[in-house]
């Protein structure tokens, strides 16, 4: 959205649907989560905790994060069995 | 059904019913209130007998009923609701969700002071209490002024360029319960002075549209400035919309903004809104059978608020006073302070009066106390 040039459509309407995919939550990270998929099981808690679906499935069944939408809540950390998520804070 | 014009007697809230009944809305969010509830009441009348094809909904709140109002809007609907004192309160939270999102709603307000202590009689603090939230104000001085401000109201809020609520304002129980005879217009003449609505956006899943969103500090300036935009061209459209409703119905109330009574040679003067409007009349005109220079402005429109119309009023006048039903605790009255701030480059004193607070008596004699106050040269004072 930041990159978009601004439009001030009457009343604040938005006049397409999926507006809200363009609007990049990412930004509002602090502390930026990593997988290490050396040590990772594959069991999936990570992507079923994810209160933002920011995570998903690859094709080899190892999860990968989008940045753009991952807040940093590092619920994925705190969830995962075998300690194979760690974080930094987020440098901008 | 009978669709011709008729006269009959009716209250400042009946009349309010009638003309909202001829402007055909489809959905009537209602929560009543003393003194506006005669308004709910006829309209759920006019549903039952089916002479209103409306879906009446009968909310919880006034904070309910103005969430309906606006959804009711985001469907694409004309829509009204009516309310006063708290109850006008407790909307406060929707009335700028319903103004920012550009919905031309119409809400009668039955004047009332707001509690405390608690009182149910008529000041006006519950809508100038709401003066900074985009919604466009009238007062009405008569049953048929209140009648014939709605139909005016939705025309003006329906207008492309203006897409703005408004707020037709009647006194409590000094017009909302007083009988007065009313010409009931013809449905034909109305719908051809105010067409159906044509909503610009509404809810339409063929269509996908959303509707009040987040405006983060890189657009909510610009929103708001849209508003007061909107604002100024109502001020434009207020006496062009008079115009016509004139052409059609054979009645005026000034231009729209204001009234000028006796105004021409003036050297002092009343401005007031509502129903001591009609008390003014009659002190100017005893005033002037004794050779006083004395004269009265209506203020029909509070918002937009019709600065220059005010400042050429009262350009040649030694001093006005301001009868305000009002104070902004700290400060002084919302009508003196807009006045003071269009007249200040001209010589014309301005003296608040505040009047009126919680249903006290603004009579004749009170208002003759102004005058000579204002021909004294002396300060404004509150008009116990």
């Amino acid at each position: 959205m930041a990159t978009e040039k601004l439009k001030f459509n009457k009343g604040a309407v938005i006049n397409e649907p999926g507006s809200t995919k363009k609007y990049k939550t990412g930004d509002w990270r602090t502390f930026k989560p990593s997988i290490d998929n050396s040590k990772c099981i594959k069991c999936g808690k990570c992507w079923m905790n994810c209160p933002d679906a920011a995570i998903s499935k690859d094709k080899n069944g190892f999860f990968v994060i989008d940045y753009d939408y991952c807040k940093g809540c590092l619920i994925c950390e705190k969830e995962c069995p075998v300690k194979c998520i760690t974080h930094k804070v987020e440098e901008k | 059904m009978i669709f011709m014009s008729k006269k009959m007697v009716m209250s400042g809230s009946e009349a309010i019913a009638e003309a909202v009944k001829l402007c055909k809305p489809k959905v009537l969010p209602m929560y009543p209130i003393t003194p506006s509830t005669l308004v709910p009441e006829r309209l759920s009348d006019f549903v039952f007998n089916g002479e209103l094809e409306a879906e009446m909904i009968h909310v919880e709140s006034e904070h309910s009923a103005a969430s309906a109002l606006f959804g009711a809007y985001a469907t694409g609907v004309r829509a009204f609701t009516a309310s006063a004192s708290n109850g006008i309160a407790l909307m406060h939270e929707i009335l700028p969700i319903i103004s920012s999102a550009r919905f031309p709603a119409v809400m009668s307000v039955a004047n009332r002071t707001i509690s405390g202590p608690i009182n149910i009689w008529n000041d006006h603090s519950d809508a100038m209490s709401e003066r900074d939230q985009g919604w466009i104000q009238f007062y009405c001085e008569s049953s048929q002024e209140a009648f014939d401000t709605i139909l005016m109201a939705y025309k003006l809020a329906e207008k492309e360029n203006v897409s703005l609520p408004v707020m037709v304002c009647i006194d409590g129980f000094a017009l909302s319960h007083v009988y007065e005879p009313l010409q009931i217009e013809d449905q034909k003449k109305v719908d051809s002075f105010l067409p159906a609505y044509k909503p610009e956006n509404h809810l339409d899943p063929k269509n996908p549209k959303s509707f009040g969103p987040i405006a983060f500090p890189n657009s909510f300036f610009e929103f708001h400035e849209q508003e007061q935009v909107a604002m100024e061209e109502a001020l434009k459209e207020i006496p062009k919309i008079h115009a016509e409703f004139k052409k059609e119905f054979g009645r005026k109330y000034g231009n729209g903004l204001i009234d000028l009574i006796d105004m021409k040679d003036a050297k002092y003067a009343l401005i007031a809104n509502g129903t001591s409007v009609g008390t003014a009349r009659v002190v100017v005109e005893k005033l002037r059978s004794e050779g006083k220079k004395v004269g009265l402005i209506k203020l029909k429109t509070f918002r937009p608020f019709p600065a220059e119309e005010i400042r050429k009023a009262c350009k040649n006048l030694k001093a006005v006073g301001i009868i305000d039903r009002h104070v902004s605790l700290g400060s002084e009255g919302a009508i003196t302070l807009d006045v003071k701030s269009a007249l200040k480059e001209e010589k014309c004193k301005v003296e608040g009066f505040i009047s009126g607070l919680g249903g006290r008596d603004i009579d004749t004699k009170r208002l003759i106390k102004v005058f000579e106050t204002l021909k004294k040269g002396e300060k404004g004072f509150w008009l116990k």
